[in-house]
This record gives C-alpha cells, sequence and structure tokens, in this order.
C-alpha cells in the first residue's frame, strides 16, 4: 500500500478540522445529508421497496432479491409469456422476479429507482418524488401508478420521511435499466416484453 | 339505481367537504355553485361581475361545450407586469363549465386569503337548477353523452395535477390565451366576437395593470414560419404546456411545450429544440418509435401517445377518453409538411 507522507496527513487533518470550525454550518449540513440518507437507507430497508423494486433471483436457501441489480425494477431483457388467465377470488399474479405483477388493472412493471438519468430516478427531482407517493401519479402529473404499489400506505409519509427517502435513492449505483410500459388490461394477454 | 339516486349518494360525500380547516379563516366551500358569486341571486342568469372569456388555444375535454368566467374583487386588477406569470389578486375567481346539451359540472378557482388556490367542482343536477360541490376525490356521474356513459367529474388532485404545474394555476386567461391576434386555425377555439375581452380591452378597462407596452402594439403571437406551425404550437402549448414547460415541476423532463407572450420566437425555438432529435424516455408497446417526432410516418412518440386509446399511456393523462382528430391531424400534418427538413437532418446525422 502506497504510504502517505506524513506532512500531506497533517495537512489533510488540518485542512478538516479548519472547515470544521471555520465553517460549521457547512460541516453541519454535510452531517444532516449523511443522517438524512442513512434513514433513508433504513425507511427504504424497512418499507419492503426491494421486495418489488429488486428482481428476485433462486439462491442456495430459496428466492432471494439478487442485490447486484437493487431497486433497479422489473428487468428490461426479460421476456414474460402472457400473463395467467386467474378464476374465482384469485386475481392477481406476479411474475418469479416480483417485479412484473398481473391483475385487473393490466400488467405493471416496477419501476427503475437507482439514479440513472436515462431509465431511472437520475433526472427526478424531491418535489417529482414526493408527488408522486402523494398523489399516486407518475411525477405527480402523469399516469396513474399501478398496484401493488402501496401508494395508500405510504402517502402517511412525512414529507421529511420522503426527503430522506429521495436522498438515499440518489446515492445508490446507478443501473441502466429501462423497464416497459405498464399494459393495459386489453393487452394483458398478449406476451409483455 | 336510478342515475339521479347515484348521484345523490356520490354528492353526499360532499357535505365533508364543506367544513373548514381547524382555525382556518377561510370560509369553506360553498355547497352550492349558487352560492359562489357566479349568478344573479336567485337565478342562474349570470352576474355581471363575472366576465366571460375565451382562450384562443382550448383545451381538448372529449368534445364537451365550455364556458368559462373570470370575477376580480371590486376595485381589483391584475399585475400583468410578468407577462408570462400574471399576479391575481386575492379573492379572484374564475368558473368553466362542462356539458353537452345540458351543463354537467362547472369548475370552480379561487385565490383566497393566505394567497393560494383552491380548486372544486360542482355538478349540475338534472333540472339545471343548480349545481353541488362533488366530492374531494371527483366523481363518476351518468351523462350519456359522454364516453361510456360515464362523466368523470376531477378530484382535487386531478386539479392541482395539471394547474399547479406551471407558473400560475390559471391556464386559460393569459396574454397568449387573450391575444387579440387569435390563431384562426386553432383547433377548437371560440369564433372570435364582440363582447368578449381581449389584452387590450382588459388594459384599456383597467383590469390589467402593468402590462408591456408593446404586448398592446404587438400583441402575442407564437412565432413559427407557416400558419400550420403557429396552430401546432399553439395547440401543444394549449393542451400540454401546463405541464411541459420550463419552470414548472416537469422541467427535468426537458420537453418544453409552453408558448411565451413574450420571446415568442424564443419559446418556439425552444419547443422545437426539445422535440427534434430527442429520444422518447417512453417506449410504447407494439411500436418501434422511440423518438419525440420522427421523419417517417408514425414514428413520433409525441402522436403516438396523442391517438392510443391505452390510458396508461395517452397524453394528457387526465381528463381525455376521447381521442381528438382534429388535433391529432394538425400536429401530424406539422410534422409532415413542416418539419420535414430538419427531421431529415437528424435522421442523417445520426446515422
Amino acid at each position: 500500500m502506497k504510504r502517505i507522507p506524513l506532512e500531506y496527513a497533517i495537512l489533510g487533518i488540518a485542512t478538516v478540522a479548519t472547515i470544521a470550525v471555520v465553517h460549521p454550518a457547512r460541516a453541519q449540513g454535510a452531517a444532516d445529508t449523511a443522517d438524512k440518507v442513512k434513514r433513508g437507507q433504513y425507511l427504504v430497508s424497512t418499507s419492503a421497496c426491494h421486495d418489488c423494486h429488486t428482481p428476485w433471483k433462486m439462491g442456495v436457501k430459496g428466492p432471494e432479491p439478487d442485490m447486484t441489480r437493487a431497486l433497479s425494477g422489473h428487468p428490461e431483457g426479460m421476456t414474460l409469456p402472457p400473463a395467467p388467465k386467474l378464476e374465482g377470488p384469485w386475481i392477481m399474479a406476479a411474475a418469479a422476479t416480483n417485479t412484473a405483477w398481473s391483475g385487473p388493472w393490466g400488467v405493471s412493471f416496477t419501476a427503475n429507482l437507482t439514479p440513472d438519468p436515462e431509465t431511472g430516478l437520475g433526472k427526478w427531482t424531491q418535489r417529482n418524488f414526493t408527488e408522486t407517493i402523494r398523489t399516486g401519479r407518475h411525477m405527480g402529473r402523469g399516469r396513474l401508478v399501478l398496484p401493488p404499489m402501496p401508494i395508500p400506505v405510504y402517502r402517511n409519509f412525512t414529507d421529511a420521511d420522503l426527503e430522506a427517502i429521495f436522498s438515499y435513492l440518489q446515492t445508490i449505483p446507478a443501473i441502466r435499466n429501462r423497464v416497459p410500459e405498464p399494459l393495459p388490461p386489453s393487452a394483458s394477454v398478449a406476451a409483455a416484453k | 339505481m336510478t342515475p339521479a339516486a347515484i348521484l345523490a349518494i356520490t354528492l353526499g360525500a360532499a357535505a365533508t367537504l364543506a367544513a373548514a380547516a381547524p382555525g382556518s379563516s377561510i370560509e369553506p366551500l360553498p355547497r352550492q355553485l349558487s352560492a359562489t358569486g357566479l349568478f344573479v341571486p336567485g337565478s342562474t342568469r349570470v352576474e355581471p361581475t363575472a366576465v366571460a372569456f375565451s382562450p384562443q388555444y382550448p383545451l381538448w375535454s372529449d368534445g364537451t361545450r365550455k364556458r368559462r368566467w373570470i370575477q376580480l374583487p371590486p376595485g381589483a386588477s391584475i399585475d400583468a407586469s410578468r407577462a408570462d406569470a400574471w399576479e391575481f389578486p386575492v379573492g379572484t375567481k374564475l368558473w368553466k363549465e362542462f356539458g353537452y346539451a345540458r351543463a354537467i359540472e362547472t369548475r370552480l378557482i379561487e385565490r383566497v386569503a393566505d394567497g393560494s388556490w383552491r380548486f372544486a367542482a360542482y355538478v349540475w343536477s338534472a333540472d339545471g337548477q343548480d349545481a353541488v360541490l362533488a366530492p374531494e376525490d371527483g366523481a363518476v356521474v351518468p351523462v350519456s353523452e359522454a364516453p361510456n356513459g360515464r362523466y368523470s367529474v376531477p378530484g382535487r388532485g386531478d386539479c392541482v395535477a395539471c394547474h399547479e404545474g406551471s407558473a400560475v394555476p390559471v391556464l386559460g386567461f393569459t396574454a397568449l390565451q387573450l391575444s387579440p391576434d387569435r390563431d384562426p386555425l386553432a383547433p377548437h377555439a371560440d369564433a372570435k366576437r364582440a363582447g368578449l375581452p381581449d389584452l387590450r380591452t382588459l388594459a384599456a378597462s383597467g383590469v390589467l395593470r402593468g402590462l408591456p407596452v408593446e404586448l398592446l402594439s404587438h400583441p402575442p403571437r407564437i412565432e413559427a414560419p407557416t400558419p400550420t406551425a403557429r396552430a401546432a404550437l399553439g395547440y401543444l402549448h394549449g393542451n400540454c404546456g401546463h405541464c411541459h414547460n420550463a419552470g414548472g415541476a416537469l422541467n427535468g423532463l426537458e420537453l418544453v411545450l409552453a408558448q411565451q407572450a413574450e420571446r415568442g420566437a424564443h419559446s418556439a425555438e425552444r419547443t422545437l429544440a426539445s422535440l427534434l432529435g430527442h429520444s422518447s424516455r417512453f417506449r410504447p408497446h407494439g411500436s418501434e418509435a422511440t423518438q419525440r417526432i420522427a421523419a417517417d410516418h408514425g414514428g413520433s412518440v409525441l402522436t403516438l401517445r396523442m391517438k392510443t386509446d391505452n390510458p396508461l399511456a395517452r397524453m394528457p393523462p387526465l381528463g381525455v377518453q376521447v381521442v381528438d382528430t382534429a388535433g391529432v391531424a394538425l400536429i401530424e400534418r406539422w410534422i409532415a409538411n413542416d418539419l420535414q427538413p430538419a427531421l431529415s437532418t437528424f435522421q442523417e446525422t445520426s446515422r
């Protein structure tokens, strides 16, 4: 391992200490951001986000989330056969990845929550995210967010919670994965790519 | 169950809306439209203080017949010094009536004491005597002329989704929409008629103050090379620009379909720059279309989303169930006739 010269190390420590002393607000801001991201990670991991937004795979102990594709949504390249026709009280079906769901609303595919700018939330703002959860509409203005996304539950998050969640999501690795658009009920019997 | 009974049950839930928030100094929304100030008391005759107006680029609303009015508090005026972001006084009310053979619904936008805007919808009784406040989450009313016989009254969240997507929630009463230089090719626009206010009459009457004088000598007009291009840009402004604009919540999409009264040429160029040569984030099923606007017929995501019967893909996503064939035809004509040279250039450079 390459050693850092002692004088550089002292200079670095002194610089950090100076920033903390001279710019306490900035240091406090960085600490607040870190706390917010940490809380966001906690909320994401306890609010079942990975259950649907991270594709599941078959592990040695059974189904498990594929964390190499964490929160990247329904895999773009996955070809699905037509959704099964259900009867009686059975109204929903899910793909083994837990990222594609069929029901009376059609077929929904879970979104890419990573900060990839073209296929994920990279160009979203906090406002876009908060309004999506509050309104149940894509970016607060577009189409309805479909089941099984638990909008009625998540809209009870506080603004601070949603800021923490979005802040955390912006820090995770960006994964380029263009999730298909949802299919309406009439088309859900057709194969979905 | 009769339609009247369904309507009664649906509207019964509205009662909870009439209660004011605890500690609020703002009067609760009236239960009846007749109590909002639109009508001469005891009648459905519109108050003389409520002024009818007609935007030159109206929103397509499934072919409904629409009427609109604005009312300012006595002696108040609109600060029009920012030509594209008018400041309306507290107490401003705007109504918009939707109907077929008869009035079905009247929506109200009101600027209240704290400076915020509130939104409400009132559903007319079949006998046309009055309209009742709709529930906050909207309602579905049986109407034979409506698509599938079901007329959707928007919820408050639906109102906000469109009206709070741009600088000012008032979308139809703006400098461009009220220009005396009206676009004769604008689809579904009311014919220009005497008595309807425009920028000049509003400025002369004192309703507008501070309006930049150049907008009186040279009324706002979308700067476009052909009449078709002008109408197409106007159509996109009226139907899409309230969400897809430069300063609103969807700014990150970098799709600007709103036009400005000031710097008209700039805003038209900006719209073209955001459409041409841009791939679409949205990829429709059953199509190879990837570009917002493409040279090949049928390859534009913009028109595919206007034409689709898929409610999960349709644009606009709210308030539309019937494809606007006139609007689609205009945009397709614009792409085919006006944009081909530019699109060919993009196609060549992308090879």
